[in-house]
């Protein structure tokens, strides 16, 4: 049986640099605290070299040139950890949360998988870099061991079974997390690295430092036993980020949606899994000028934060950054925030990667992910009220329908259905023509619409419909098929442009009973 | 000389890399793959509606231009093919396009107020890829609106749906896309066909108006031009027992929707025998 764990060295830092991976090779530091009163809290390696220390504060550390400050953010720690854990879950299903920088992952199992644990450790590596994470791996058959060796020493570490107090000897007894008095006794006692404290007589530690010297010297040796500790699989994938600055504007914005769909992604990707929904909420700016927006109505003596939230249902499950970029982005063009964004918080609903199986006979269709990014933008150029598959309505209202989401099918019963013989068909007057009908013994004779006139010379009713009379808008209609010739084919003037006309046509028209006038619903074409 | 020629092309050949791969050679036509539209005289004609071409349908309201296109639907949709219509005018009628046989769910509708917005969402549909058939409907719009599309947005359009398995179908009033069309036809009605209950001598529709029906209409189809490979017309001629018309042109009959017994739109319609005022 063997352990591996990882551990995340300056992970206040990684949890920042992770959200701007430009800063990996710049000199940072963490300020946290009181505004005014902030402080150092952590600092990148290069930031120490500069000559930055912790505690100073940032009026302190602004004096040195090529820093980068940043403010300590909680949300992406607790991101970063979570995307911790998904990485020990994409490789075994068991997994301990050791600590907010420090996992450990059971291997049995996983030689078949990947024959040898240098294998495990670069992969571990490798999938840690996707995530926009810089790891230490240790791998050991003793947990304790493991886990010590991923802190004190950098990179790849891998202990042979028995070797456990030899690797371990050059490394600082701090590693060991010492209680501060115990470590001063130690270092009064001129006893720096594990090796020195495995030295020691065991009896004479435990009866100077007590439990914790025991605990300390098996930890040295290597020899502490103790069992995994599992963590129960996490089913949210949150990410966060609060702004120095508010954004206003969508070209910055969709610059950081990209980096946290991109963090988003990587993290669904090492579970195998994809997003069916993306939830997008923004804390928007407390404006002075318009309170009344984000007024909560309650007596709290300050304007309540604004808060814009969109969910994006995907009609397939995706895990592609770009494309929910892109779909991400026509959303906040149709529907933009009213104010300017403080913080943005992310979140996917998870769901289980789609698996289409494709038939050599299937005609082709549109890549899902492909037509839903069409579907976006023209909903963004006709409405959303615009674009659908039609679905009649089970109603007899004449022509009664809704517009639903288009999800086409794939259905192998479609094809080869027997379709019918051309029928005539029919455009509709939406909304229905006003006429004006001369009638004939109760029969039209003569109909004027649109500037045209014309004679009746066939005609066919009425049929008559009427309904939901139980209701607030019940309907009586008369219809009629009428062929008119129109004699003279004059232009018809419709907003000042001329359009000919035909000589004859077949048009259907209805008196409403209700309303008491002439309509006409559409042409036969 | 030889060497200069060689040279010229080579230097050519290098600047427009990246944009248009061996543009000295010769691309053979490919042979069109077409797709039939459920219309007999009109898949005899033509033999299909070419994929990968941009098909232009002509004529003036009542020419039978929405049961050519209803008919194309049904076609494609039958075959489980996604289809899309942009409607210019949002004249379309859900009710007639089932009747018809138009699965309605293979069927995106985009409706559209004006010309501008019916071209953009072309244009993106176009780019979006994997349609079998992609409507425009512009049927409705007046003459000189539709004359103003410059013939670079026609060409994009024919450039766009090369090479794919989509079938581009245009309806407007009169021919505008020029040279840009694999095929153009102009439809124009004929007669209306009506059908009565009642003696033939006594027939008066005008006497009896609710003992008509109508049965539907003849439409002429007249092709003004097909680029389409003559090979791919005479294999569906080999196909095709009989061949009843002659010329260019040909009628082709519609169904008025009373006749489908598979509608039920109508069932609860009662004749109203009384007179309006």
């Amino acid at each position: 049986m063997a352990f591996a764990s990882i551990y995340v060295p300056h992970f206040l830092v990684q949890s920042v640099v992770r959200a701007e991976p430009a800063l990996r090779e710049r000199a940072v530091v963490l300020v946290d605290g009181n505004p005014l009163l902030e402080k150092v809290v952590a600092m990148s390696d290069a930031a120490a070299r500069a000559g930055i220390q912790l505690n100073m504060t940032k009026s302190q550390a602004t004096q040195f040139s090529g820093i980068e400050i940043r403010s300590r953010s909680r949300a992406q720690e607790k991101a970063t950890h979570a995307a911790l854990l998904d990485l020990g879950w994409s490789v075994s299903p068991r997994v301990e949360d050791t600590a907010l920088d420090t996992i450990v992952l059971d291997l049995a199992g996983l030689a078949s998988l990947f024959h040898a644990d240098e294998n495990i450790a670069d992969e571990l590596l490798r999938r840690a870099a996707t995530l926009g994470l810089l790891v230490n791996v240790a791998i050991s058959s003793n947990l304790e061991a493991a886990t010590h060796a991923a802190r004190g020493f950098p990179g790849v570490t891998i202990i042979s079974p028995g070797e456990e107090a030899q690797r371990l000897g050059c490394m600082p007894i701090g590693v060991l997390s010492p209680s501060l008095e115990v470590l001063e006794t130690l270092e009064r006692w001129g006893v720096r690295t594990c090796a020195e404290l495995a030295a020691l007589p065991l009896l004479q530690l435990s009866e100077r430092l007590g439990q914790e010297g025991v605990r300390l010297h098996e930890l040295a040796r290597g020899a502490s036993r103790r069992s995994l500790v599992l963590a129960e699989p996490l089913i949210c994938f949150e990410e966060e980020m609060p702004l120095d600055y508010a954004v206003a504007e969508l070209e910055p914005l969709a610059f950081l949606l990209g980096r946290l769909l991109d963090q988003l992604c990587a993290r669904l990707t090492a579970r195998s899994l994809a997003a069916s929904a993306i939830r997008l909420r923004f804390d928007l700016e407390r404006s002075s000028e318009n309170n009344s927006q984000f007024l909560d109505g309650k007596s709290s003596g300050e304007p309540a934060l604004g808060v814009y939230e969109k969910v994006l249902n995907l009609p397939v499950p995706m895990r592609n950054s770009k494309m929910l970029l892109r779909l991400l982005r026509l959303q906040l063009q149709a529907n933009p925030p009213k104010a300017s964004i403080v913080k943005i918080y992310l979140a996917a609903d998870p769901a289980r990667q789609r698996f289409a199986q494709g038939g050599l006979f299937l005609p082709s269709s549109p890549d899902p992910e492909k037509l839903e990014l069409t579907i976006a933008r023209l909903t963004n150029l006709v409405g959303d009220s615009h674009i659908g598959s039609p679905e009649l309505v089970d109603t007899h209202r004449p022509g009664e329908f809704r517009m639903n989401r288009f999800t086409p099918s794939r259905d192998e019963s479609l094809k080869n259905r027997k379709s019918s013989k051309p029928a005539t068909g029919l455009r509709a007057f939406r909304p229905s023509l006003p006429l004006k009908v001369e009638l004939r013994e109760g029969y039209p004779a003569r109909i004027s619409f649109r500037g045209m006139r014309g004679e009746v010379v066939a005609a066919s009713g009425p049929w008559r419909t009427s309904g939901d009379w139980w209701q607030e808008d019940p309907w009586q209609h008369d219809e009629w098929d009428l062929e008119i010739h129109f004699r003279f084919s004059p232009a018809i003037h419709l907003e000042h442009i001329s359009t000919p006309c035909p000589q004859r046509g077949l048009y259907r028209i209805f008196y409403d009973s209700l309303r008491g006038n002439w309509f006409m619903r559409g042409i036969y074409d | 000389m030889a060497q200069n020629l060689a040279a010229l092309r080579a230097k050519i050949e290098f600047d427009l890399r990246g944009r248009a791969s061996a543009p000295f050679d010769y691309h053979e036509r490919k042979f069109a793959e077409t797709a039939y539209i459920g219309i007999p005289e009109i898949d005899y004609w033509t033999g299909g509606l070419p994929r990968g071409g941009f098909t232009e349908i002509c004529g003036l309201p009542c020419s039978g231009r929405t049961s050519f296109l209803l008919s194309a639907l049904a076609s494609r949709t039958a075959h489980a093919e996604v289809c899309v219509l942009v409607d210019g005018s949002d004249n379309f009628d859900p009710h007639s396009a089932q009747a018809a046989g138009v699965e309605l769910k293979q069927l995106l509708w985009v409706r559209c107020r004006n010309i501008d917005q019916a071209l953009r969402a072309t244009d993106l549909l176009l780019q979006g890829r994997g349609f079998g058939l992609i409507a425009l409907d512009l049927g409705d719009m007046p003459p000189q609106t539709v004359r103003h599309v410059p013939l670079n947005a026609w060409f994009r359009f024919r450039r766009s749906v090369e090479n794919t398995q989509t079938i581009f179908v245009v309806l407007d009033q009169e021919p505008n896309a020029k040279t840009c069309a694999s095929l153009v036809l102009r439809l124009g009605s004929e007669a209306a066909r009506w059908s009565t209950t009642i003696e033939t001598h006594t027939a008066d529709s005008f006497v009896h108006p609710s003992a008509w029906l109508l049965d539907g209409v003849d439409v002429r189809a007249e092709v003004l031009r097909s680029r389409i490979q003559q090979a791919a017309v005479e294999g569906f001629h080999r196909g095709f027992a009989s061949a009843s018309i002659g010329g260019d042109t040909g009628i082709f009959e519609t169904k008025a929707i009373w006749n489908d017994p598979g509608n039920l739109l109508f069932e609860s319609k009662s004749k109203g025998l009384k007179k309006q005022g």
